[in-house]
C-alpha cells in the first residue's frame, strides 16, 4: 500500500511574542493571547524563503525515507507565498535536492490546504504507478497585515513527505475531500497583505469544512474519534483545533500532540502537515491517525495514516519538529521583526 | 381614536451572526411568524422599522422591498427611521394608524442584518445615529459617547464599576432562558469586569452586540380583535415619543435622558398609569449605563439612584419590576432597527403568561422604552393584558 516514507518538518529560528506586536499597535495582549490561544509566532529570517524552508524541510525528508533523490518522480509545493508569481517553486527546491532532470513539478495554491492537495496529488501519482517516489510540500511565510489580527498568528514554517511504496512508515488508508465556494479569506493579485471576512471565517468557513470533512472521512470508513491515537486539524489559532475535536468528540490528549500553533503561529499550507511532522516524531506502529485540512475559499482535505513497524528506524535520523520549536530560539523586537518581513525598507 | 390591540407576535427563529439569511429573509420569516400567531391571512398596511439598510448592506426603499417579499403587494408599505428607535417609532407609526381608524390590521415589522461588514465598517453606519458633523467626525463612537455618560454619572452620583457590570450579570442570566437570544448564557461579575477594555470604563460585557434580527407584531382595533383573537389579546395603552439633542454635548446634563423623561411622562398620562404600576419592563440597555439612566427617566427609581437597581436584585426576575427578561439588548441581541419591536413582543408575551421560565407571575402592565442615539430620540409604549 502508498504511504509516507520519509517526513520532515522546518522551523525558522526567529520569533515574535504576541505582547510585542500588541504593544506597537495598543491592543490588549492578555486577551489576543486568551482569544487566539496564542503566545509566538515563527518568523523566516531576511533570507529565507518558501522556498527555502521547503529545501530544509525536502532534506530531512529525504535522511528519513533514505533514499536517492534522482529517482523522485514529482516535486510539488503548496503554499500561498510562493515568491515568485510566475516561475515555479519546486524547480528550486528539484535543483537543491538534486531531483533534476527527471522530475515533475507543480506549484499549488489553495490558501491554508495547499501542502494537502499538493499531497493528495504526489500519493495519486505513487498509487498509479507512475512516479517512483513523490515529493510534497506544504511551506509558507505568510504575512498578515500590520495591526490586523492576522499579523499575531501569520507564521512560517515547511512540511515536506515522500510517499512511494516500499518502505513505507505511514500508510494511507483513505482520503477525503470537502469543498463549497465559501470567500472568507483571499488575496488579489498585486495585493501585499490578505483580507478576510472576520468571524464569517468560523462558523460558516473553518468549522463547516473542516468538521464536514472529518465526519465525511470517518462515516467513509466507518471509524470514530475513538479509533484514532491521533487527530491533527488545521490550526490557524489555538482555539479553532480543539474547539472543532470537542465537537467531533475527540479528547484533549489526541489533539494536543500535533498542536503547534500555541508556539508557531498558523503555517499556512504547511499548518496541519506540520502537525502531522510532530505526531509521526513520536508515533508507534499500529497508531491510526487522522489529518484535516482547512483552507479559505474553501475546502478541507482529510487523510488516514496507519504506522507501520518502520516508524522507529526513521524517526532520530532528522530533527524532530518539537525540537525545532522549543529550542534555538530568538526572539525579535517588532523592529526586527518589520524589517525582516520587509515591512520597512531601507532607502536606496 | 379607536383602542389598539396586539393580536399577534413573532420573531425570526434566532438572532446573531445569520451568514446564510439576508435582510429580506430575516424580516419575512419574522413577520409570518407574527403572521401566524395573530391567525390573519391579510393586512390592511405595514411599516418596515429599519436604522440603516443602505449603510449595512447597500438597500433602501425597503417598505417596497419587505412587502414584495411577504406577498403583500399593493398595501402601503413604509420603512421608518429613528436610529436605533426604528422599532419603537414604527410601532408608534402603525398604532397611530390603527387607533385613527384608517386601518384595522397592520404589520408592524423591525429589522437589521449587522454582520455582511466589518467590525469597523458596522461600528462607522452605527457613528450615523450620532451627530455626524460633531461627534463622529471628531472621532468619537457609541462605546466613547456612553463611556463618556457612565463617568459623569459614576462622578456626580457615585456609581460604581461593579454596578455597571451587575446590569450585564442580570440581564445575561434572563438571556439565559430565551431561546432567540444571540448569545443565552449567563455572564459572572468578575467577567464582566475582566473582560476587553473598550472606552473606559466600559468594557466588551457592558456592549450590545453586532445583530442580525428581525420582530413583528400585528396590531388591531381591540373591539374587533375580541371577535377572533385565538391567544389572549394585550392592549398598547400608550404610545409616546420625544426628542432631546442629537449631540451628547449640546445637552444641560449628560447624566439625564431628556427625551426618555418626556416620553415617559405622557405616556403614564396617556395610560393613567405610574412607574409603581408597572410589573415588568425592557430597556433600551445598549450599554449597561444606559439601562440605569433609563431607570432613573422612567422614575423607577429615583436620580442618581440607577446604579443600585441591578445590584440589589429589584429589576432581576424575581424582583420588584423585572427589567429585560428578555435578556435585553446585551444578551438577546440589538439588530438595531428590531429592538424596538422586539421589546413588544417580549411584553406582550409577558402578558400572555407565555414567556416560560422566564414569565414574571402575574404580570399585567409592562412598559417599552427604546432609545435613539445617546437618548436624542426616545419612544415609550405601556401595555395591558386584557
Amino acid at each position: 500500500m502508498a504511504g509516507i516514507i520519509g517526513y520532515g518538518a522546518y522551523i525558522p529560528r526567529n520569533r515574535i511574542k504576541v505582547e510585542e506586536i500588541a504593544k506597537i499597535w495598543g491592543a490588549d495582549a492578555p486577551s489576543y493571547k486568551r482569544g487566539l490561544g496564542l503566545e509566538e509566532k515563527a518568523v523566516p529570517g531576511p533570507d529565507q524563503d518558501t522556498i527555502t524552508l521547503s529545501v530544509e524541510a525536502a532534506r530531512k525528508a529525504i535522511a528519513r525515507a533514505g533514499i536517492n533523490p534522482k529517482e523522485i518522480g514529482a516535486v510539488y509545493v503548496g503554499s500561498e507565498s510562493h515568491p515568485y508569481a510566475v516561475k515555479p517553486s519546486g524547480t528550486i527546491l528539484a535543483e537543491a535536492i538534486g531531483a533534476t532532470p527527471e522530475v515533475h513539478s507543480a506549484s499549488f495554491e489553495f490558501a491554508c490546504k495547499a501542502g494537502t492537495e499538493a499531497m493528495f496529488v504526489c500519493l495519486c501519482q505513487v498509487e498509479s504507478g507512475r512516479i517512483k517516489y513523490g515529493l510534497a510540500v506544504g511551506a509558507d511565510t505568510s504575512q498578515g497585515a500590520p495591526g490586523d489580527a492576522l499579523e499575531y498568528s501569520a507564521a512560517a514554517g515547511a512540511a515536506a513527505f515522500i510517499f512511494g511504496r516500499e518502505n513505507v512508515i505511514a500508510e494511507v488508508d483513505e482520503t477525503y475531500a470537502f469543498m463549497t465556494d465559501t470567500p472568507d479569506f483571499w488575496r488579489r493579485e498585486h495585493q501585499h497583505y490578505p483580507r478576510h471576512a472576520g468571524r464569517f471565517t468560523g462558523e460558516p468557513a473553518y468549522f463547516k469544512h473542516v468538521l464536514g470533512a472529518a465526519q465525511g472521512i470517518m462515516d467513509k470508513v466507518r471509524m470514530t474519534p475513538k479509533d484514532f491515537t491521533y487527530v491533527v486539524f488545521h490550526q490557524p489559532n489555538g482555539k479553532f483545533p480543539l474547539n472543532a475535536g470537542k465537537r467531533l468528540g475527540f479528547a484533549k490528549d489526541q489533539i494536543e500532540t500535533g498542536r503547534l500553533v500555541p508556539k508557531l503561529g498558523n503555517t499556512y499550507s504547511g499548518s496541519s502537515p506540520m502537525g502531522l511532522t510532530a505526531v509521526l516524531d513520536i508515533s508507534k506502529p499500529g497508531d491510526k491517525i487522522l489529518m484535516v485540512s482547512y483552507g479559505s475559499g474553501a475546502g478541507s482535505d482529510a487523510f488516514i495514516f496507519t504506522v507501520t513497524g518502520r516508524i522507529r528506524e526513521v524517526q532520530d535520523k532528522a530533527t524532530r519538529t518539537r525540537d525545532m520549536l522549543d529550542n534555538r530560539k530568538v526572539y525579535l523586537d517588532y523592529g526586527t521583526y518589520a524589517k525582516y518581513r520587509g515591512k520597512i525598507l531601507k532607502a536606496e | 381614536m379607536r383602542d389598539v390591540a396586539i393580536l399577534g407576535v413573532g420573531l425570526n427563529k434566532k438572532w446573531g451572526e445569520l451568514w446564510s439569511m439576508s435582510l429580506r429573509d430575516i424580516y419575512v420569516e419574522a413577520a409570518l411568524d407574527a403572521l401566524d400567531d395573530a391567525g390573519v391571512d391579510h393586512i390592511d398596511s405595514m411599516y418596515v422599522g429599519c436604522m440603516t439598510g443602505g449603510m449595512f448592506v447597500d438597500q433602501e426603499h425597503l417598505g417596497c422591498l419587505m412587502a414584495d417579499y411577504l406577498g403583500t403587494n399593493p398595501v402601503p408599505a413604509t420603512r421608518v427611521e429613528s436610529a436605533c428607535s426604528s422599532g419603537g417609532a414604527a410601532l408608534r407609526q402603525g398604532f397611530i394608524e390603527v387607533a385613527s381608524g384608517i386601518s384595522d390590521l397592520v404589520l408592524v415589522g423591525g429589522v437589521e442584518k449587522m454582520t455582511d461588514v466589518s467590525g469597523d465598517e458596522a461600528t462607522h453606519a452605527l457613528s450615523a445615529a450620532s451627530d455626524m458633523e460633531y461627534e463622529a467626525y471628531q472621532g468619537i463612537t457609541f462605546p466613547g459617547l456612553y463611556a463618556l455618560m457612565a463617568r459623569a454619572h459614576m462622578h456626580r452620583y457615585g456609581t460604581t464599576r461593579a454596578q455597571l457590570a451587575h446590569v450585564a450579570v442580570k440581564n445575561h442570566r434572563h438571556g439565559a432562558m430565551n431561546p432567540v437570544a444571540q448569545y443565552p448564557f449567563a455572564v459572572t461579575l468578575e467577567e464582566v469586569l475582566e473582560s476587553v477594555l473598550v472606552a473606559d470604563p466600559l468594557r466588551i460585557l457592558d456592549c450590545s452586540p453586532i445583530t442580525d434580527g428581525a420582530a413583528a407584531v400585528i396590531l388591531c382595533p381591540l373591539e374587533a380583535a375580541r371577535k377572533f383573537a385565538k391567544k389572549p389579546l394585550v392592549k398598547i395603552l400608550a404610545s409616546a415619543q420625544a426628542s432631546s439633542t442629537i449631540a451628547l454635548h449640546s445637552r444641560d446634563d449628560m447624566t439625564w435622558l431628556e427625551s426618555t423623561a418626556k416620553a415617559a411622562a405622557i405616556a403614564y398620562r396617556m395610560a393613567g398609569k405610574g412607574p409603581g404600576d408597572l410589573q415588568v419592563a425592557e430597556v433600551h440597555d445598549c450599554f449597561t449605563i444606559a439601562e440605569i439612566m433609563v431607570l432613573e427617566a422612567l422614575g423607577i427609581v429615583e436620580r442618581g439612584r440607577g446604579g443600585e437597581a441591578a445590584a440589589s436584585g429589584m429589576t432581576a426576575l424575581g424582583g420588584k419590576i423585572p427589567v429585560n427578561t428578555s435578556g435585553g439588548l446585551k444578551s438577546k441581541g440589538h439588530p438595531v432597527g428590531a429592538t424596538g419591536v422586539a421589546q413588544a413582543v417580549e411584553i406582550a408575551t409577558q402578558l400572555r403568561g407565555l414567556a416560560g421560565p422566564r414569565q414574571v407571575p402575574g404580570a399585567r402592565i409592562g412598559l417599552t422604552q427604546n432609545m435613539g442615539g445617546t437618548g436624542g430620540s426616545s419612544v415609550v409604549h405601556i401595555f395591558e393584558a386584557v
